[in-house]
């Protein structure tokens, strides 16, 4: 550890707080303007008066809104994140029930798209204008402009329905070999690999260009050092900041934003348990989901400057 | 299942079709079929039709044993196993895979011995139900009075939070008056209690229980994993009291929301029986081989409210004026794409034992329209509330707005979210739309509906012979005389009241060919949610 890596600690950890306090907030008052509230929504047709005042008082909403918000907020300060306000279950439990399993499809997509993307990233930068980057960057293009939603229920169509390769369905807790496992997964995979492989790849392969471009690589190259050794050991190094930057923007997409996936593949992971959330306007259990995408991008954020500035000796001393 | 078969269950109901089954096993002839089904109430010439049907019937009998996976149509953390407080139709399957109630209701909602041998009254007041013997609870337990009490009254304690306080409350006191046998007491006589207790939120539970999410019942099968918003999986219990059910070893349930994937999953072998179809999957899922829909045709509508106090639908030849102008059979056809049965503007559809056939049917009738329209005076631009939330109510509010302005009347339909309509539009709106789910039985849908001062009296309509005529139904053991009497009301809402009524929705789910034994029940689909005791897997 040195001085630089403390000092980027410190303030992303200042800094992470305000922006969970402003997310908080913001997230808070959007909730409170979505016409109809966590009642209301739970009774539905039933909702007759004295029903709604009933369940209200039972909610705890009848608390005029700052209120709720302040006890909110100073239950999650002791580490308490609150009452789901239609299940009154701890929203820990909740959030503990689903976070396993977009962290385990967020693992098994990272496992195959990282590897792929930078080798593809690499390889279009190192041999830049060539057949190969042409067709490489054409088809990430093609790719990232399909909507993920196509590309899931395409799949579903032709391997599921059609072919009876692969399961419609990706959740199923009798998964008992590795075989089984990847057959759930493959779909789910593939549809996410889709979107972000492109991300990745493109931003690797325009950093990795750039140090390219630079007179010390050069230096390299009439040192007579091979074009791999050149481009692994000398451009790459320089390169990680941006790169891990683009990694970690896309896991942090993988953590919150693959409502579509699954819903398509009825997988039961965080983004649909918030989206549950906010259609019964259950404001504790929307709060923590917030909370938690906002903490898991300023962690892969930091953490990617962090490797930035271990993998590039210059800027461990300014 | 032979066409046949479903025929005749449709007809008489799977309770009444069982118990014929049943008699036939025991070597019953056609005339003795025939004698049943005349003594049920069944007119002469439809029983012997029926008594064939049912001979042919019974060629085909439940094979057992097999493993069937289940996609409902909501999932969510709030998933129960308290029978208080279910909410939705998963919670609903679920615990008629646990649990019995002391009845069950039939293919036309009449109640039917379970758990409950028998049960008479003579005022509709004090009943007094004799229960089954020898039945036990998944936990070995046998079943006593003592639990028929805690499961009846706990209802009626607020702090049970029950969804069916308000049908408890007229409960005055529940008591075990033999060994196998309790007495309830009303506070004022219903000759639809054993409905009342037949609906699955007085499933019968172990006197004291208070955690449920052991799912300890008397129900075909027992629990083996309950995942809230995840899945639920569930066993034979060999120890059930119907003789040879159920059939399968093992259910596993699962909640799939969005309904292209609950198809796509049925369709791709992932799942056996899919509920709820959009009509528009319907033709993809009978397109391909091996599999079926299932349609259970039900009394769930959307109506027109026209409110009698305030607005157009004050004036009483408006409100006819628009029932005139419902194209039924192109809203049928266009919109429900034929799963559903054409309404005459009263709440009792034909599934129903008490449903009125003697009504005529109001068509769809421009110039009487245009007559009661110029008579009524109104004109200008009228204003029509319609939302998503009230199934296909935007649709068919643009049918009524092309129909209208072929009368020259214009109105204007409004569109609003699905969020907070109930509360926000709902009952205010002076013209809009409102929809009713399958209620048990006719004396709830029109208490909770039509009677003068229900909270949900939707038009505001207000007529104190209907509302005495109401409670005499409902103290009415003679079902001759009741029914005489639920024909006069229903024919009173028709003429008077500002709802209009265009059809009735049938609810589709789609099913592996294989999967064999559904008839509808039409509380709702999937044969009123209780499927799990009644399906089999052919080989």
């Amino acid at each position: 550890m040195n001085v630089a890596i403390l000092k980027l600690l410190g303030q992303r950890l200042f800094t992470a707080l305000l922006s969970l306090l402003a997310v908080s907030v913001v997230v808070f008052a959007i909730t409170s303007v979505l016409p109809g509230d966590a009642a209301q929504e739970q009774l539905g047709q039933d909702a007759t008066p004295q029903a709604l005042t009933a369940l209200r008082a039972q909610m705890g909403l009848d608390i005029p809104a700052p209120t709720r918000y302040v006890h909110w907020l100073s239950g999650i300060v002791r580490g308490d994140l609150g009452t789901s306000s239609t299940t009154q279950m701890p929203v820990s439990e909740l959030v503990a029930s689903r976070l396993p399993n977009s962290l385990l499809l967020a693992a098994v997509t990272a496992l195959f798209s990282v590897p792929i993307a930078l080798a593809f990233g690499i390889a279009s930068a190192m041999w830049k204008d060539s057949w190969f980057d042409r067709i490489a960057s054409a088809g990430s293009v093609a790719v990232v402009s399909v909507p993920e939603f196509l590309v899931a229920t395409l799949a579903v169509l032709i391997f599921a329905v059609k072919l009876h390769w692969l399961p419609a369905l990706s959740y199923a807790t009798d998964i008992e070999s590795l075989g089984q496992m990847l057959k759930a997964f493959a779909m789910p995979v593939f549809s996410l690999c889709c979107v972000i492989i492109a991300l990745m790849m493109r931003m690797t392969r325009a950093a990795v260009i750039d140090q390219l471009e630079a007179p010390y690589i050069e230096m390299v190259s009439l040192k007579g050092a091979s074009p791999m050794r050149t481009v692994l050991v000398h451009a790459l190094p320089n390169a990680v900041g941006p790169i891990a930057n683009a990694i970690a923007l896309s896991l942090s997409y993988l953590l919150g934003g693959v409502i579509i996936i699954e819903t398509i593949f009825n997988y039961p992971g965080i983004a649909k348990l918030m989206v549950d959330g906010v259609s019964q306007r259950d404001m504790p259990l929307v709060q923590s989901c917030a909370m938690i995408f906002c903490v898991g991008y300023l962690l892969l954020v930091t953490l990617a400057d962090v490797c930035g500035i271990l993998a590039n000796p210059r800027l461990r001393h300014c | 299942m032979s066409d046949n078969d479903k025929n005749f269950e449709n007809l008489v109901g799977p309770s009444a079709s069982l118990r014929m089954m049943h008699s036939l096993k025991h070597g019953a002839s056609r005339r003795d079929i025939l004698k049943m089904l005349v003594a049920g109430g069944m007119q002469a010439t439809l029983a012997g039709s029926l008594a064939s049907t049912a001979l042919s019937a019974y060629a085909q009998t439940p094979r057992r044993g097999g493993r069937i996976r289940v996609g409902g149509d909501t999932s969510a953390v709030t998933d129960t196993l308290d029978p208080a407080k279910q909410s939705n139709k998963t919670d609903y399957c679920r615990s008629t895979m646990l649990y019995n109630g002391l009845t069950s209701l039939d293919g036309t909602l009449t109640p039917q011995p379970a758990l409950a041998e028998s049960f008479s009254t003579k005022d509709a007041k004090i009943w007094v139900f004799k229960l089954r013997k020898g039945v036990v609870f998944h936990d070995g337990k046998a079943l006593t009075p003592a639990d028929v009490v805690f499961s009846l009254m706990r209802h009626k304690d607020p702090a049970t939070a029950s969804k069916a306080k308000t049908l408890a409350d007229q409960i005055s006191s529940v008591k075990a008056s033999g060994p196998n046998e309790v007495t309830i007491t009303l506070d004022a006589p219903n000759a639809d209690l054993p409905v009342i207790v037949g609906t699955f939120h007085f499933h019968i539970v172990k006197d004291g229980t208070t955690d449920f999410n052991a799912g300890i019942g008397t129900g075909p099968y027992k629990l083996k994993e309950f995942k809230p918003g995840v899945r639920s999986l569930v066993v034979r219990n060999d120890a059930y009291w119907k003789p040879g059910k159920p059939y399968l070893d093992e259910i596993e349930f699962i909640g799939i929301g969005d309904e292209s994937a609950r198809v796509n999953a049925l369709l791709s072998g992932g799942i056996d029986l899919a509920a709820s179809l959009n009509p528009r999957s319907i033709e993809r899922v009978k397109g391909t081989p091996g599999y079926s829909i299932f349609t259970t045709q039900s009394g769930a509508y959307s109506d027109l409210i026209m409110r009698k106090d305030l607005g157009p639908g004050a004036n009483a030849d408006f409100a006819l004026a628009m029932k005139y102008l419902f194209d039924r059979e192109q809203m049928k056809k266009t919109i429900a794409l034929d799963h559903a049965v054409i309404a005459n503007d009263q709440p009792i559809d034909p599934t129903n034992r008490f449903y009125f056939a003697g009504l005529p049917q109001r068509q769809f009738d421009l110039d009487k329209a245009k007559f009661y329209l110029q008579k009524s005076g109104v004109s200008g631009k009228i204003p029509v509330v319609a939302s998503p939330a009230a199934m296909y109510s935007v649709d068919i509010a643009l049918v009524l707005q092309q129909s209208a302005q072929r009368i020259g009347l214009d109105l204007d339909v409004k569109r609003m979210p699905a969020e907070g309509y109930w509360s926000n539009h709902w009952l205010n709106s002076p013209i809009g739309f409102g929809t009713v789910n399958p209620r048990p039985s006719a004396d709830v849908l029109l208490t909770q509906f039509f009677q003068s001062d229900a909270t949900w009296n939707e038009s505001r309509w207000k007529n104190p012979k209907f509302d005495q005529l109401l409670l005499n139904a409902r103290a009415e053991i003679d079902f001759n005389k009741r029914k005489q009497m639920y024909a006069d009301m229903q024919t009173m809402i028709s003429q008077e009241a500002g709802i209009g009524i265009p059809m009735f929705l049938a609810s589709v789910d789609g099913h592996a060919s294989k999967l064999k034994g559904l008839a509808p029940i039409p509380l709702g689909g999937l044969m009123g949610y209780s499927f799990a005791e009644n399906v089999w897997l052919d080989a």
